[in-house]
């Protein structure tokens, strides 16, 4: 390279310095997904040891079961889930637009931010028993209000990106992220419609009541599985998996069918929440109807998302990272495959009220939903702090097989209590009562709440090892192989 | 071909509104007509709105999360008749805002707990549950009957509520701190109380008059959970769906 080359490309680089990619804010959401993900799943340990051994709330009102459980479930789908999806989509939305965020490092910053006051705010709130008791929607009306501000941020942020690039089309994955962002923008503001006692106060009452409000609950309820939880993962599997696997998409065709038929069915499937209640039948039977239909677009996902390994599974040996984006890919297809199966109303009338439901949510939670922001995050991690890989392979393998374990203590065992308390419940004795009083199911949970623990134990376990990984790769360490590298079948030379 | 899926693929605007448009209509049809579909809002026999100590008593069973394992919506199965009582009704839950069905039952359904056990049973099981049901896993809520039940703006609550629906008369509302001691004091007149809510009943968990706990408001919400629609003379023809 001549003189006058260097000079040409050290001013082009300075030209381009104005559209550097922001990277700064990806990265603390990278850290605040790690950090929030430890939280939820502490406090998932926490509160499951709670249910074997009630006196683990030591007596005081901050600490009771009906408060923390929220805290858990808000840590693990909003802030850990919350800022993965968020930091994944300012990543992704960059490089397949080859174009910077849409006014640069300041808005995005105040989303961090703004997001995690959210976040504290609400589970502060919990604690001192503020909540609206809406699942999943708990934070009270001045904190839906911030919400609102930020998510307004957040879309304007991405949909400027877009509007912005130097791509002709607008990549898959990203279709997925804003349907994600412009879904649960609806469903947050319907959802939240409440009048506060006064502008001073916390309580608020919700505008609707009864039948209406648990309809209008339930659809919030489960779109926010469907959207926040399914639709803008599967933008995270639309970029990862390739970008790791170094193939393309499977099929395009399949991602547009994939898109759209999931995002109109998704949204009808919320009534199946309320089998055999007050709601109507006809609200009821749609509910079903489409909660199974909905097993094919989901499952159209799914085979994109493993196909497009074709021709590159050896990988899945070499590669633990890629190993957590594909195991996430299969456990949604065992998810999506179980949420129709318990949606049918005679499944439900079993499955409902019970541990099943939990053991199911979890199966996507941990299975689908942590694995594929594990496997991201194993790629992104050394990408944003410019290393070549992350500081212990071993340890990512660890974290899978532990993580992987954890998860089928867990659903295992809410399988078998699940059941058996429905079958419990529903059980007459030769006399024609019922056999079994409410508390003696309760104490048939006891060794399943115990092994149930075990897993969240085994699963945070395994997310503090990738925490102490990624403070050794954020740190440029390399881990010097302990063990010596496999011999190549040396034969021993004939004597 | 006139429609190539390029074409929204190349705008963001297009994709955003076409996704938007998708998106809204499972919902418009699954929830609007509640709102006036005579199974979802047919009046009952019974049902009135809280009385004002009954509401902070529910705000309290919202504050404490009760609903996390707590459900309140019993089916229509045989064993959860007999379990529960009735199977529950759209309008035993019109005045619920928000409404408290649950999804979980880790304890049993609330929906007709209400008149099932006294009130000396309720207040020694939220103190200690495993006093009187060894195999209970429920936290204790002792804390409920030392704290003082903070009501200074109860008529606000009430506005609150008339203000999303719920028909609370001025009467009500300017009665509504007279209405609260009055529940809460055996020894007082509850002639005006019970003329405005029937079926109100007076509840004092500490013995105290003068001294109305957080406690006393739970348990009159307790007490009232489910009594308030007769269901003994109900035909399933009136309720057929």
């Amino acid at each position: 390279m001549n003189k006058a080359d260097v000079s040409g490309a050290l001013h082009a680089a300075a030209a381009r310095r104005g559209e550097a990619y922001v990277e700064d804010v990806v990265r603390a959401f990278v850290v605040a997904t790690v950090f929030w993900g430890v939280v939820a799943f502490a406090a998932g340990v926490y509160v499951a040891l709670q249910l074997a051994f009630p006196a683990l709330n030591l007596g005081l009102e901050w600490t009771t079961f009906g408060r923390l459980r929220p805290v858990h479930t808000s840590a693990a789908i909003f802030a850990f889930g919350g800022n993965a999806l968020i930091g994944t989509s300012f990543y992704v939305v960059q490089r397949t637009c080859r174009a910077p965020l849409w006014g640069g490092a300041v808005p995005a910053w105040f989303v961090f931010w703004g997001y995690q006051l959210f976040i504290v705010l609400a589970a502060l709130g919990y604690v001192l028993g503020i909540t609206q008791s809406r699942e999943y929607a708990e934070p009270e009306w001045y904190l839906d209000l911030w919400l609102t501000l930020v998510w307004v941020a957040y879309l304007a942020i991405f949909m400027g990106t877009i509007a912005k690039r130097k791509e002709p089309h607008i990549y898959v994955a990203n279709w997925f992220y804003l349907g994600f962002i412009i879904t649960i923008a609806m469903l947050h503001i319907v959802n939240n419609l409440a009048v506060p006692v006064s502008i001073f106060g916390t309580k608020s009452y919700s505008a609707a009541a009864g039948v209406q409000d648990a309809m209008i609950q339930w659809w919030y309820g489960h779109n926010a599985v469907g959207f926040f939880l399914t639709a803008g993962f599967l933008g995270m599997m639309y970029y990862f998996i390739p970008k790791r696997a170094e193939r393309p998409v499977y099929s395009y065709r399949l991602s547009i069918i994939h898109f759209w038929a999931l995002i109109f069915i998704y949204i009808w499937a919320g009534p199946h929440h309320l089998h055999y209640t007050a709601l109507p039948d006809w609200t009821q039977t749609l509910g079903m109807a489409f909660s199974i239909m909905l097993w094919m677009p989901s499952w159209g996902g799914m085979i994109n998302g493993l196909m497009t390994l074709s021709g590159a599974w050896d990988k899945l040996r070499t590669d633990p990272g890629l190993r957590f984006s594909v195991t996430a890919v299969a456990f949604y297809g065992m998810s999506t495959f179980e949420g129709p199966v318990m949606s049918i109303r005679a499944v439900n009338g079993l499955s409902h009220y019970t541990d099943w439901t939990i053991g199911h949510v979890h199966s996507g939670a941990l299975g689908w939903v942590a694995f594929i922001t594990f496997g991201a995050l194993y790629y992104l991690v050394p990408a944003l702090w410019k290393r070549k890989d992350v500081y212990s392979t071993r340890l990512v393998a660890w974290h899978f097989w532990i993580a992987t374990l954890g998860i089928v203590l867990y659903i295992t065992a809410m399988w078998v209590s699940g059941i058996m308390q429905g079958l419990m419940w529903r059980a007459y004795d030769e006399l024609g009562f019922l056999q079994y009083s409410f508390v003696e199911t309760v104490a048939a949970m006891y060794p399943f709440y115990l092994i149930r623990a075990l897993g969240g134990v085994l699963f945070l376990t395994g997310a503090l090892i990738m925490a102490y990984n990624f403070w050794r790769t954020a740190r440029g360490e390399v881990e010097t192989a302990s063990v010596p590298v496999a011999q190549s079948a040396v034969v021993p030379a004939v004597e | 071909m006139f429609f190539r899926h390029e074409t929204i693929e190349k705008s963001v605007i297009l994709l955003a509104v076409l996704s938007l448009l998708t998106v809204s209509i499972g919902g418009l049809v699954q929830i609007v007509p509640l709102f006036t579909i005579e199974t979802t809002i047919e009046r009952v026999e019974g049902m009135r709105p809280y009385t004002p100590l009954e509401l902070m008593g529910r705000n309290i069973y919202v504050r404490e999360g009760c609903y996390v394992c707590h459900s309140q919506q019993i089916r229509a199965f045989k064993d959860e008749v007999e379990r529960y009582g009735h199977y529950s009704l759209a309008a035993e839950s019109m005045y619920d805002h928000p409404f408290q069905w649950g999804s979980k039952r880790t304890g049993p359904d609330l929906a007709r707990v209400g008149g099932k056990y006294s009130n000396d049973w309720h207040v020694a099981h939220l103190i200690d549950p495993r006093a009187v049901v060894p195999e209970s896993i429920m936290p204790s809520y002792a804390f409920l009957a030392e704290r003082p039940l903070k009501y200074d703006d109860i008529a606000d609550h009430l506005k609150a509520n008339r203000a999303v629906g719920v028909p609370y008369t001025d009467e009500m509302i300017a009665n509504a701190r007279a209405d609260l001691e009055a529940q809460a004091n055996p020894d007082g007149d509850s002639t005006d109380l019970l003329r405005r809510y029937p079926k109100a009943v007076v509840t004092n968990t500490s013995g105290r008059p003068d001294r109305i706990t957080e406690m006393d408001a739970l348990v009159a919400y307790l007490q009232m959970l489910g009594t308030l629609v007769p269901t003994t003379d109900l035909r399933v023809e009136d309720l057929r769906q």
